[in-house]
């Protein structure tokens, strides 16, 4: 198959889209720069004109509720935040209205198909207010699916899935992750929402992962089985819904679980996975269940800091010998390198 | 200026005016025109009784402590949800905020449909889901109300992005308070609404409190909204929010310059809430100080539906006695549908996660 890159795969799911609907259109701050959103709308923008892709003043809030009003009225729009930290903004009319929308008027006043993109930043100095991930948040409230592609498939299939659901969706899309490339099938597929996937077969540990951190956890599995570590790897991609069957059947499998998210740990989606576990699968575990997560404090800018803040993958292959007995410090320091040239 | 408390001249000097208040109607013959004027307002006069009556006796009823739902009754303010409501199309939107019932009602919504998502029935218009913010009437275009100040005025907007991407001459209606105009949410909308010229009439119902909070302390001294949205370039027109021509005169026209794509138009009707903010009882009754007796007791005096009523008996389209008639038959329908409405079946608990 074909390689793309995350952001050409997920460009490809949003024109594919918006040839065959034409409700579809898309704004917010930048999206029709020349840098296209690290170059996801550059095409749409190309193709489709001022009519469908276009700029806004920035107005996180009343956005949202414009964007709640047109998919009420039979669009389908697509709102871009270029770093998802400005999104607080908008949790007003996101939660309150876009989540709560069919179920509070029984479906009377129809439905809000509103896709909200949004990127988490991570490195070169982005600092605490630039480089968060709000999955957590986002994820609590019924009737929002929230959704984080980790690989090129994912970002073209959640897309396309994203603009054929029939209610709010919102795609965490990372920033490291755009330049990645990988297999991506030339056809108008959706990847269902609400689904893990198994990414890599093992039978020794189990590695759920988010986002950025299942693109690290693969790279820990491939050092793993240099130590005779067979890891099973789950990507994420759907926090609500949530899978719970993949998950508990790979737990039930490994009897060992680690959890890599790109978020803290209290309250936020690592603790969810392990209370899972511990709720269904309790009697199939071999060992404590591992989270790995942000450390607790806001994201520092200095490139020293920042170096220690992140985990990573050896962060990951080292918590999988812990929990099968072995040293964790036969795994040496495992960073990948950042083309990212900044400033953003 | 005569935005303060208490006071009720309406000034409209100083202000740019740039509607025009003749119709084609005027252009007729005066008896077709004389007519045509009766009939106009009778109909307004029906719409009032039934949205007041709707409210007086949900309100009463409320103290029986069988809706257990939030409401923000809205007697005293229906001239402007009869008065806008009546210039528009069924296909043209609305879109309202916590005190809804009178924009929900004048927009065609059923009393029955009401009274029962009070109650928490089946037959609710939102299913019982809602409550009382959160009403629907989907095909009459009243779409949806939501307490959250400011926040149902950007998804109104988000409809006109709709209809005028899609070359539609359809019209979303925002109502709100003059409290949603404290909110930042509002002017992102407002600017959003004035840059793309997009077909939406703002219709803020100053009442002059916001909760129990009056405008001195959420206005410097000498404020005017008007002037606050001509700084975005969007046209202006404060008017008496009590007189249901005028309001229906004044949505007329501002309509009409929508439909023929100039863009938003934004209208200050002065009016005034009798109720307690939340709840059916008179502040007086609580024992409340934040606005006197006498003030509510003034503003009652100006009664949209009194007003009606002796418009229609100077100009000699309605005695004393069909009055009383009209209001007789109005209150029957209204105590029926509430009692119906108290007595139907409440929601099937499996439903509790269908629509999520």
């Amino acid at each position: 198959m074909r390689q793309l890159t995350y952001a050409q795969a997920l460009s490809e799911g949003l024109c594919q889209a918006m040839e065959r609907d034409p409700a579809i259109f898309v704004t917010g701050i930048a999206v029709d720069y020349p840098s296209g959103i690290f170059g996801t709308t550059t095409q749409a923008a190309k193709r489709f004109g001022p009519d469908r892709v276009f700029d806004a003043p920035a107005m996180e809030n009343a956005l949202t509720g414009i964007a709640i009003g047109a998919a009420a009225m039979g669009k389908r729009p697509v709102i871009v935040h270029p770093r998802n930290d400005f999104m607080f903004l908008s949790f007003d009319n996101l939660i309150n209205l876009a989540a709560k929308w069919r179920y509070m008027f029984m479906g009377r006043a129809g439905t809000v198909p509103i896709v909200v993109r949004a990127v988490i930043g991570k490195g070169w100095g982005q600092g605490a207010t630039h480089s968060q991930s709000l999955q957590a948040p986002l994820a609590h409230f019924p009737g929002l699916s929230v959704v984080m592609p980790a690989f090129p498939s994912d970002a073209k299939g959640l897309t396309i899935a994203a603009l054929k659901h029939d209610g709010p969706v919102v795609i965490l899309e990372h920033r490291a992750l755009y330049s990645t490339t990988g297999p991506v099938s030339e056809t108008f597929e959706p990847t269902p929402i609400g689904r893990a996937i198994r990414a890599r077969e093992g039978k020794d540990v189990t590695i759920v992962a988010t986002s950025w951190m299942a693109y690290e956890a693969l790279h820990a599995a491939e050092e793993l089985s240099r130590h005779n570590v067979d890891a099973e790897v789950i990507n994420l991609h759907s926090i609500r819904p949530l899978d719970e069957a993949t998950i508990l059947a790979s737990v039930k499998k490994t009897g060992r679980l680690i959890v890599a998210d790109t978020s803290w740990e209290l309250c936020g989606v690592a603790s969810e996975i392990a209370a899972l576990a511990a709720e269904k699968a309790w009697g199939w575990l071999k060992a404590p269940v591992i989270r790995i997560a942000l450390p607790n404090c806001p994201a520092p800018v200095s490139a020293k800091l920042e170096e220690a803040f992140y985990p990573k993958a050896s962060t990951i292959a080292r918590a999988a010998l812990t929990l099968l007995g072995q040293d964790p410090e036969r795994v040496g320091d495992l960073t990948r390198e950042d083309h990212f040239k900044g400033p953003y | 200026m005569a935005v303060g408390q208490g006071e009720f001249a309406i000034d409209k000097e100083g202000y740019d005016d740039p509607f025009s208040l003749m119709t084609n109607a005027m252009l007729q013959p005066a008896e077709f025109v004389a007519d045509r004027e009766a009939e106009l307002l009778v109909g307004l006069h029906h719409e009032l009784l039934r949205v007041r009556l709707s409210e007086e006796i949900l309100a009463e009823r409320y103290r029986e402590q069988e809706m257990r739902t939030p409401a923000h009754f809205g007697s005293g303010q229906e001239a402007v949800a009869v008065g806008v409501c009546r210039a528009l199309r069924t296909d043209d939107v609305v879109f309202s905020h916590h005190r809804c019932h009178n924009h929900y009602l004048a927009k065609g919504g059923g009393i029955y449909e009401l009274a029962a998502e009070l109650y928490g029935r089946a037959d609710g218009c939102s299913g019982g889901r809602g409550g009382s913010v959160h009403l629907t009437a989907h095909d009459q275009g009243m779409i949806a109300t939501s307490a959250i100040l400011g926040e149902m005025t950007a998804v109104a907007v988000g409809a006109a992005l709709a209809f005028k991407m899609d070359g539609l001459n359809r019209v979303a209606v925002t109502f709100f308070g003059e409290g949603a105009m404290d909110e930042g949410a509002f002017y992102e909308a407002l600017n959003y609404a004035s840059i793309r010229k997009l077909p939406v009439l703002f219709a803020c119902e100053n009442n002059l409190y916001a909760t129990e909070s009056p405008l001195s302390i959420r206005q410097a001294p000498g404020t005017d909204l008007c002037d606050r949205v001509r700084a975005f370039k969007v046209d202006t027109m404060r008017i008496d929010g009590n007189d249901v021509l005028e309001v229906y005169r004044t949505t007329q026209t501002a309509v009409e310059t929508i439909r023929r794509g100039r863009g938003p138009v934004f209208i200050e009707c002065m009016t005034y809430r009798w109720r307690e903010h939340v709840g059916p009882q008179f502040d007086h009754e609580l024992g409340r100080t934040y606005r006197t007796r006498e003030e509510v007791e003034a503003w009652m005096q100006r009664c949209p539906v009194k007003r009606s009523e002796d418009r229609l008996v100077q100009r000699g389209i309605a005695t004393r006695a069909e009055l009383a008639e009209w209001h007789s038959a109005a209150k029957a329908k209204v105590v029926d549908a509430v009692e119906r409405a108290r007595n139907a079946a409440w929601p099937a608990v499996a439903t509790l996660f269908d629509f999520v």
